[in-house]
């Protein structure tokens, strides 16, 4: 069939259709590095226009931090550009082993294994360990990478209400006649930032006689007191069974992603989970700059403590000037305005105010929950959340919905 | 009839709708275009028809549309002699 006019047609319909549903997403260009100040053209070849950016998942600051920079770069002068292969030919690399070791022992589990990202570790695994005896059930706001992935694989699947624990208790009582039943949960929800409760579900795990993965990469490494995870703050180091997390958030921001866990089901994975097996290995600079990350994190806590701080400053801000925001203890804060077009004409006004974040609403997020998600990094000063703070408050007075209610912003916009 | 439909429609809203989740469902309310079943969950309705009901549901027929609301899903079950 050749490409006619009628069948661009087609696919011109679709993406009209996006468009009239205002779910087109336009990307920005950055015409610098990651950081908390950015260059942006948006539209993409207008003027450069410099910003604050609450937006970036650089929770750490680490993604263009001189001494990652340094190390990237002498990986690539030792290690060369690319590796031409998948890891199991010939695309392994002493320094990928090396990056595999201190993941371990960083996250406190038996073995780990890279993937080229997070998104293909959780495409990838649950086909690699589970058949159609087992059984996989997931908390409802897992990330869509998990998804896919369970959609990839033969076990049965099921879902519990988000971080409900009595419905996950009728749902492993449900299940008990699989052979593997399989929990799982992201650890910080990348949409509401709040966080799981991992204890009461290793509890359940322990109880029911389930085996627990976690998704950690909106937790990894600033997470937990020495910000080892979700499962450091909540006290069950070692009792997660499969951890997948991301290179490409706080952890340096490149790219790449891992499998840890107990070290036959990360085997298991070495054999059969597909995206490892057919897809080519993360380059020998990517490993580099990672190593760095984590030596730096592992031996010291500052970054993490100074995203604490930033945190705090921010949320207690942002409540104390009247504006709504989900409750939690994470640096993902989202600012509830509840309607679509008011979370689209407030994100174009911070922009004009010099700073950079972006509106979510259905269906990324549920009708009626429409909102700003922020992200706070350690590479904010707090002139930066200062300048930030006043343009959220600025903008919130001229919609009039500082110290509103629910309610009241709803029947005001309309949900 | 009556009784199906009621099954159906309790089992709909323990299962999805949250603690604080205030919206009215009834028998022609879109669950899956209206937001309240996601394409991800409405795996565990199949199962709990098929169980409840001891049928096969092809996957060809559990298709998002026919399981949009309490009342496309009894017109599903009217397949499987189910009243």
């Amino acid at each position: 069939m050749s490409y006619s006019t009628e069948l661009r047609q087609v696919f011109q319909t679709e993406l009209d259709r996006l468009k009239s549903e205002g779910i087109f997403k336009e990307e920005r260009a950055i015409c610098t590095p990651q950081n908390s100040e950015i260059e942006v053209e948006f539209p993409i070849g207008s003027a450069k226009k410099h910003v604050i950016n609450m937006c970036a998942n650089n929770y750490l600051g680490l993604s263009s931090h001189a001494e990652v920079v340094d190390a990237a770069r002498k990986g690539l002068d030792h290690r060369g550009y690319g590796m031409s292969s998948v890891r199991f030919i010939c695309g392994t690399q002493d320094i990928h082993k090396e990056l595999e070791k201190k993941l371990t022992e960083f996250l406190g589990t038996e073995d780990t294994i890279l993937f080229p990202s997070c998104m293909d570790a959780n495409g990838g695994v649950f086909e690699a360990i589970l058949n159609e005896q087992d059984v996989m059930i997931a908390d409802r706001l897992v990330h869509a990478s998990i998804v896919d992935g369970m959609r990839l694989c033969k076990a049965q699947q099921d879902t519990f209400k988000h971080s409900d624990m009595e419905h996950l208790e009728q749902k492993l009582q449900l299940h008990q006649s699989a052979r593997i039943r399989l929990i799982i949960t992201d650890g910080s929800f990348s949409m509401d930032g709040d966080l799981a409760k991992l204890d009461k579900i290793v509890e359940l795990a322990e109880k029911y006689n389930a085996m627990v993965f976690l998704d950690d990469s909106h937790a990894s490494g600033f997470i937990g007191k020495t910000g080892r995870g979700t499962h450091e703050h909540c006290g069950v180091m070692g009792k997660i069974d499969i951890i997948t997390t991301t290179l490409g958030k706080a952890l340096g921001g490149a790219s790449g992603g891992c499998v840890s866990g107990r070290k036959e089901l990360v085997e298991m994975c070495r054999q059969k989970a597909r995206p490892y097996l057919f897809s080519n290995t993360i380059p020998p600079v990517v490993v580099s700059g990672a190593i760095r990350v984590i030596d730096l994190i592992s031996k010291s806590t500052e970054r993490r403590d100074k995203l604490e701080r930033n945190t705090m400053f921010w949320r207690k801000g942002l409540t104390e000037g009247g504006l709504i925001i989900k409750e939690g203890e994470t640096p993902i804060v989202p600012v509830m305005l509840f309607n679509a077009k008011l979370s689209q004409d407030f994100a174009r006004d911070l922009f004009d105010e010099g700073i950079y974040a972006v509106g979510f609403f259905f269906p990324v997020v549920p009708k009626g929950q429409a909102r700003i998600r922020t992200q706070l990094s350690a590479a904010h000063e707090t002139h930066h959340l200062e300048k930030a703070l006043a343009a959220f408050l600025k903008i919130g007075k001229k919609y009039d919905i500082l110290h509103r209610s629910k309610q009241e912003i709803i029947d005001h916009f309309g949900a | 009839m009556s009784d199906v439909k009621e099954v159906i429609l309790n089992y709909v809203k323990n299962e999805y709708l949250e603690a604080d989740d205030d919206r009215e469902v009834g028998y022609d309310t879109p669950l899956i275009s209206g937001g309240i079943v996601d394409s991800f969950s409405m795996v565990s309705l199949k199962r709990f028809l098929e169980n409840q009901y001891k049928i096969q549901i092809p996957d060809a027929k559990a298709t998002p549309e026919a399981f949009d609301t309490v009342n496309n899903i009894i017109a599903l079950l009217k397949d499987f002699d189910i009243q």
